[in-house]
């Protein structure tokens, strides 16, 4: 059967490792995000391996912008504070590196495409790769500029994942589809990240649109901030991704010592995670 | 022709935006290219253009200037007579009757020095769209009387408080409340920046500037002058000026603003001292860190405190046919004084920064030649910082 993934289980990465386990399991994934560096890169570390614990199945790290414009505030005030605190790709990367030595969990590096551009995008691919990354999502990089890392990362187990959105016409929900790797990114709503009480009631037409022209995986984010909305969209699509919602605890804990436990407790209360 | 068909000047453009804001600027992009070739389209915008703005703008020979300096004669392109102060409103007319067709009745817009915020809510008022205006906290601050203006226009005013509170942090706000309101609403972007087909769209609405002016040279002396010298923050009154003079033997410089120096890192001379990246949605010259992340600029003049400038420039930089300079705050405010003392025309503080340069190089060239400078704006909105600074 086509799962939309590598069929050679050699040739993939942890993201479509993770994904072929769950869908044996018929299981949906549940992805968190937390902005790298934030309140430091040594807490970064022990929130991943809490998420880890707590049973979270892929990991977004954001990397830190001064100018996020996809983002709400919560995720901008976190950049902030993180960029203060001194938090920078090379050191975002050191730092997967040191997680790798602990944790098999997959991670995803989420950046602006500015920061990477300017660290070098074939560099790029490979420090990542060699630091045990296994993909990236570019919030401002549409599949119609991302020749370059596509080509960079061709061969490599690395996973260019592309996002869809609620404005996606069919000719481009096409491409998106064809090129995104690991798993397709589905915007749930028309704005920036953040929490929200109620999610649009179109997602479910647009997921099965997606799913018209592919196989692959497709997970959403943006909004989702608890149990309900989670079991919502695990009944129409392969998983989900919350950010914002951990960010915001992230915050209202910042100076705890057990930060990454109070993490993991907190993902478990609030959502399912079996 | 540039820019090419995904939008690339060269190397430079292109469309790097989330892609919500994709099939927004597919439509956006299709629409401007088919109203352009319609004929009843264009003869709208010459109607509002001429009956409205005041177009065109006469091409005034500083007679008081080229005395004083020797060489060179100059000319100044008076868009500081246009309706609402300045070239914006060449751009915004534009932009609202293309939002008209598109059914967008909702319009934002980001604004520095507040002559763009001004001009956009100008026209959504005469086209009846509700307007939203991005400034920046301290934007709002050092230009007060725009701030005021926009409002009686019937404009609302969001101030923005986030990182620098300047231009480039209200043009990240703008895009986060079209990305959330993309279905309704038009953004009139002020300059020729982000993503494409901005940077090619308002070039060609500010085009107007350089086919009157080339007109006009030529009408009084015969032949094209021997440069053209403009301010650049984004650079929209430059390309204006410059672009349809692009394929004569006719020089470009633009002015970019030299703030406290360029060896003082408080300035805004994205060209000059500037790495190829990615900001608002295109590939350009940005001043950046080592890690990529986006400076914060300084400029005494708030319509040029910006860290991006638009593709098109770059492009021109890299080709070598423009060449760039910076001016900086001191610099710019004896401009000022001299443009207002000597020939009784009071310059915005972007201008000032093209007359000081212009006052450097007429001396250099021969009696024969002449220099044409952009005089995008007039100056009542900057009075309260130039009388800080001359201690009246």
């Amino acid at each position: 059967m086509d799962y939309g993934l590598k069929e050679d289980i050699n040739f993939m990465n942890r993201i479509e490792k993770k994904f072929l386990e769950l869908r044996k399991k018929r299981k949906r994934a549940f992805i968190t995000y937390i902005t790298a560096g934030y309140p430091s890169l040594k807490m970064t570390e022990d929130i991943v391996l809490a998420l880890e614990s707590a049973g979270v199945d892929i990991v977004e790290l954001g990397v830190p912008f001064s100018d996020p414009m996809a983002d709400g505030l919560t995720i901008q005030k976190s950049s902030e504070k993180a960029l203060e605190r001194g938090a920078n790709l090379t050191g975002i990367l050191k730092r997967v590196k040191s997680i790798r030595s602990k944790s098999d969990i997959p991670i995803v590096l989420m950046s602006y495409l500015n920061p990477v551009y300017h660290y070098g995008m074939d560099k790029f691919v490979k420090d990542a790769v060699s630091c045990g990354v296994d993909g990236v999502i570019f919030p401002d990089l549409p599949p119609d500029e991302a020749e370059d890392i596509v080509r960079y990362s061709n061969n490599m187990k690395f996973s260019v994942i592309f996002l869809a959105s609620p404005t996606s016409t069919v000719e481009r929900l096409k491409i998106i589809a064809k090129r995104s790797q690991g798993f397709i990114y589905y915007v749930s709503l028309t704005g920036v990240t953040g929490a929200r009480k109620v999610l649009p009631a179109d997602i479910a037409a647009h997921i099965k649109k997606i799913k018209e022209f592919t196989a692959k995986p497709v997970c959403v984010g943006f909004g989702v901030s608890n149990a309900v909305q989670q079991r919502e969209i695990n009944s129409i699509a392969d998983g989900v991704i919350v950010g914002s919602a951990v960010v915001d605890f992230i915050r209202k804990n910042e100076t705890r010592k057990d930060l990454g436990q109070r993490v993991g407790g907190f993902i478990k209360r609030r959502f399912d995670l079996t | 022709m540039i820019p090419n068909r995904k939008g690339y000047f060269g190397k430079f453009g292109g469309r790097f935006v989330p892609e919500t804001l994709m099939s927004a600027l597919q439509y956006l992009e299709k629409e401007y290219m088919s109203a352009k070739k319609e004929k009843s389209f264009r003869k709208e915008m010459e109607y509002y253009l001429k009956e409205y703005a005041g177009r065109p703008t006469p091409l005034f020979y500083a007679r008081n200037l080229t005395k004083r300096f020797g060489g060179a004669k100059i000319y100044l392109k008076r868009e500081d007579l246009l309706h609402t102060g300045a070239h914006k409103i060449n751009n915004t007319i534009g932009q609202l009757l293309l939002a008209l067709r598109m059914k967008k009745y909702r319009i934002i817009a980001e604004t520095g020095a507040g002559q763009h915020g001004v001009a956009t809510a100008t026209a959504a008022a005469l086209f009846g769209c509700k307007c939203s205006v991005y400034m920046g906290e301290e934007d709002i601050r050092r230009q007060a009387i725009n701030v005021f203006r926009m409002r009686l226009l019937g404009a609302q005013v969001i101030p923005v408080s986030s990182g620098s509170k300047t231009l480039k942090d209200a043009i990240n706000e703008t895009l986060r409340d079209w990305v959330t309101n993309i279905n309704t609403t038009h953004y009139v972007l002020g300059s020729v920046v982000g993503p494409h087909p901005y940077p090619m769209m308002v070039r060609d609405f500010q085009s107007v500037i350089g086919r009157e002016a080339r007109r006009q040279i030529i009408d009084v002396e015969g032949k094209l002058p021997r440069c053209l010298i403009a301010c650049v923050g984004g650079g929209s009154n430059s390309i204006g000026l410059f672009y349809p003079f692009y394929k004569d033997k006719v020089s470009f410089i633009g002015v970019e603003a030299g703030g406290l120096g360029l060896s003082s890192g408080s300035h805004a001379a994205s060209l000059l001292k500037g790495k190829i990246g990615i900001l608002h949605g295109s590939k350009s010259a940005v001043l950046q860190d080592n890690d990529g992340q986006i400076e914060t600029t300084h400029s005494v003049s708030a319509g040029l405190d910006y860290p991006g400038v638009g593709p098109e420039h770059t492009y021109y930089m890299n080709t070598k046919r423009a060449e760039y300079v910076a001016v900086n705050d001191r610099e710019a405010l004896s401009g000022f004084k001299m443009l207002s003392e000597m020939e009784g025309i009071i310059p915005a503080l972007e201008p000032a920064h093209a007359i000081y340069y212009a006052s450097k190089i007429a001396p250099k060239l021969s009696k024969k030649d002449s220099i044409i400078v952009c005089l995008s704006g007039r100056g009542d909105k900057d009075i309260d910082i130039v009388k800080e600074y001359f201690k009246f």
